[in-house]
């Protein structure tokens, strides 16, 4: 199939219906409102629903009812409406109902800024909702991924029973890039029998519920769900590993900021620094193992965020803290240039 | 030869509920189940049960069921009917779910016409969490939370919601019952199935708010809180239907 | 080969389709590509811009801070990307708008009156294609034709008669001497 040149926004948009969402309910926000207006759009024509909710909070709602009833069904939003949405997400949890979250980060605390940020790192990877609960992470770092990973996200929620948070920002979500969309009419989904979808007289009433007012039986439900995230972190771990073989400094990056980091290894290898890029692609489950297997062979690593450090913790933990961990950061929508994370790279553990 | 002249409907399940003694929540589900079963819709129905008193409803009934969280029913209802047109679905609802932190999601299927039905208990209290002021308690009721009585000056008024949502272009059938005396539970009996089959014919949204009681917090008997219901509560909010137009030419 | 492009101007000069227009006939010819536009409330009438990356490598940050070429149609955006031109780099400057011409010498410089030229040929709000002409003579990183093949692609069906200005317009670009 040819590449066609699109926006971020949009190509999650396409991507997901032709992964068979047929369901989109969302609020309008900068910088992510494209995937509504492009909703709005293409739905009707293939038989779809999109639904301009009366707020974040009753759009989540309504993919938790869209979800109930066994449908693919998402809603996109940016940092500040995520933080609406996150009360709809523990019941999604808490009721094991699959669907897709998009955010397209902004500056943030508050209303923030609208530039591109990564801000959202610690509410998406460690408390999305209240309660023990988690959420599959999928941080894709061009228009391509944008794409891809909207069919994984859907899947790895119809087979974990789990809501899945696509986590980009305001760049990833604005540029155009080229790319190949998964033909249409071909996804083939999933049979959901716990789907509220009336009984038809036919089998015993399902309930989709997240209250359990016996705590042994609550504990039975978490420890179980937990059960089924260890499944995720064994079987859909993503990274990806760029001239790390020989590398001594270690770059940690994801999503727009992992492309300016990889200028950057390119830039240091000319001046002879062996640099290397580490990308994690699943930010929850994190992929400690793989990130471990270089903790010998590097002499440091450098986490680079477009936030104040939110991903260390995560990095030292999976090297159990064997090597130093530096970082570089910009916060509030601002960008570093490859420029930047050199001068980084050498100041902090550019070892010629 | 016996003939059976009163039992429990079908759409019911048959175990104990947990409301108090004397709580009419029981009347009503009674009534819901029944429209389900007088429409033989119970395989197409999709109940959505809120958090408050009735949170537990989701064990009562015997259609798929969904708990909502507070104040969201109406939004999770609507994605149920987005996705299954033909279904029936209904939310079961306090005063604090529906009108206070659910106001927005309330007010908006009204103005979408979503072709679902609210059943609404107006109980002018907080029951689960023991007692506390709703948006629906009168001036100078004494709460947990309005201790002294409720003042307009403080706490502010009472909402009247079919008052309200007759307002909304998409309301389609909006009434107001009580179930303190046979007769007026034999209205609001006519009052919901005539909701479900307005839904049923796609006419549009349909909510049914009902008069109820809670002798717990209260601090009344069961037969004195019917009492309250006429002498206090019907006198501000007045039974009768407030929006009707299923009887109108569709193609007008 | 990675060349890195600024377009810069009001919003409504067409400067994120001009930007587009080279990132779309560049994924024709088998490059990467990236366009980012900025966003914000510049959008609704301030100054606007879009940075375009064509290369033959995988494409690293899509932000360009400093271009190879620059290509402004109002003076604010003339002030802020003088500066940020890479060395032997090019500007390529709307002189109707901007009555102002770089300095330095490390960089070439292409004055071209596009509002003007689009004005005196009918073609209002054309200045955009006007200029894209001069940028594919100079860069010649597309020919004549893959870019008007290109351009045509992107234009829907039910504007296709738009494409008989554009093709005006970017040949009189293209001539400009």
């Amino acid at each position: 199939m040819a590449k066609v040149l699109m926006k971020g926004n949009e190509a999650i948009a396409e991507s997901a219906i032709r992964h068979g969402c047929l369901h989109y309910f969302g609020y309008p926000i900068t910088p992510q409102t494209e995937i509504a207006e492009y909703m709005a759009k293409r739905m009707p024509k293939v038989g779809g629903v999109c639904l301009q909710a009366e707020s974040e909070v009753a759009a989540i709602n309504m993919v938790l009812g869209a979800a109930s009833a066994g449908a693919r069904a998402m809603t996109s939003s940016s940092s500040p409406g995520i933080s609406l949405k996150c009360e709809g997400i523990s019941y999604l949890i808490g009721s094991d109902l699959p669907c897709l979250i998009v955010n397209i980060q902004r500056g943030s605390p508050g209303l923030g800024s609208i530039q591109p940020s990564q801000q959202d790192y610690y509410q998406a990877t460690k408390a999305l909702g209240h309660g023990d609960s988690q959420v599959p992470v999928l941080a894709p770092s061009s228009v391509q991924e944008l794409a891809d990973l909207t069919g994984v996200a859907f899947d790895i929620g119809d087979k974990y029973r789990t809501p899945v948070m696509l986590l980009a920002d305001g760049a990833l979500g604005q540029m155009m890039e080229p790319v190949e969309l998964a033909p249409e009419g071909q996804t083939v989904l999933p049979e959901k029998p716990w789907a509220a979808n009336g009984h038809e007289n036919k089998r015993k009433r399902n309930i989709i519920n997240s209250l359990y007012i016996q705590p042994d039986v609550l504990e039975k439900i978490v420890l179980e769900r937990y059960k089924r995230y260890e499944q995720i972190e064994e079987n859909e771990i993503r990274c990806e590993n760029y001239m790390t073989e020989d590398a001594d400094v270690i770059l940690v990056s994801y999503g727009i900021t992992s492309r300016i980091c990889k200028t950057a290894v390119g830039m240091a290898r000319q001046k002879g620094i062996k640099a290397g890029l580490f990308r994690p692609i699943t930010l929850w489950p994190y992929p400690k193992k793989q990130l471990m297997a270089l903790a010998d062979q590097a002499k440091k690593f450098l986490v680079v965020e477009l936030n104040m450090g939110q991903m260390v913790d995560d990095v030292k933990v999976s090297i159990e803290s064997k090597k130093p961990v530096h970082f570089f950061g910009r916060t509030g929508g601002m960008m570093p240039s490859p420029g930047d994370v050199l001068r980084a790279i050498e100041s902090e553990g550019g070892v010629r | 030869m016996s003939k059976i002249v009163f039992e429990r409907p079908k759409a019911l399940c048959d175990v104990a509920t947990h409301y108090c003694p004397g709580c009419t929540h029981g009347i009503v589900h009674r009534l819901v189940a029944q429209a389900i079963d007088d429409l033989g819709v119970e395989g197409k129905t999709i109940g959505v049960a809120p958090v408050g008193c009735s949170v537990f409803a989701y064990n009562y009934f015997n259609c798929d069921m969904i708990e909502a969280a507070h104040g969201r029913a109406p939004a999770v209802a609507t994605g149920v009917k987005r996705v299954l047109p033909d279904s029936v679905v209904f939310t079961y609802q306090g005063d604090g779910d529906l009108i206070a932190i659910g106001t927005a999601e309330t007010v908006h299927v009204g103005a979408r016409g979503e072709n679902i039905t609210i059943i609404f208990i107006n109980n002018a209290i907080y029951g689960m969490t023991g007692g506390q002021m709703a948006p629906t308690s009168l001036l100078g009721q004494k709460t947990t939370t309005s201790p002294y009585g409720r003042k307009k000056e403080i706490q502010g008024n009472p909402i009247r919601v079919c008052e309200l949502m007759a307002t909304l272009d998409g309301t389609a059938y909006c009434a107001r019952v009580a179930v303190d005396t046979v007769p007026h539970i034999n209205e609001a009996k006519r009052a919901i199935k005539k909701a479900f089959q307005t839904q049923i014919d796609k006419k549009g949204f349909s909510i049914i708010e009902v008069l109820s009681t809670c002798p717990t917090n209260w601090g009344l008997t069961p037969t004195e809180a019917l009492e309250w219901v006429r002498t206090d509560m019907i006198p501000h909010y007045p039974l009768g239907v407030y929006k009707d137009i299923t009887g109108e030419d569709e193609a007008k | 080969m990675t060349k890195s492009f600024i377009l810069a101007g009001f919003g409504g000069q067409g400067i994120l389709f001009a930007g587009r227009q080279l990132a779309a006939c560049g994924m024709a010819k088998g490059y990467n590509v990236s366009w980012l536009p900025s966003y914000g409330p510049e959008m609704r009438g301030g100054t606007c811009n879009c940075s375009v990356i064509i290369s033959d490598e995988e494409i690293g940050s899509p932000i360009v801070t400093n271009p190879n070429y620059a290509v402004v149609f109002n003076l604010p955006s003339f002030d802020k990307f003088e500066p940020l031109v890479q060395s032997r780099g090019t500007m390529f400057v709307d002189s109707t708008l901007v009555n102002k011409i770089s300095w330095r010498d490390d960089i070439s410089g292409y004055y071209i009156p596009a509002t003007k030229l689009a004005e005196d040929n009918g073609l209002v709000g054309g200045a955009n294609v006007v200029m894209l002409g001069k940028v594919v003579a100079v860069t010649k990183l597309f020919t004549r034709d893959e870019f008007l093949k290109s351009m045509a692609a992107s234009i829907p069906a039910s504007k296709a008669q738009l494409m008989e200005n554009n093709t005006k317009a970017f040949d009189i670009g293209m001539g400009y001497k």
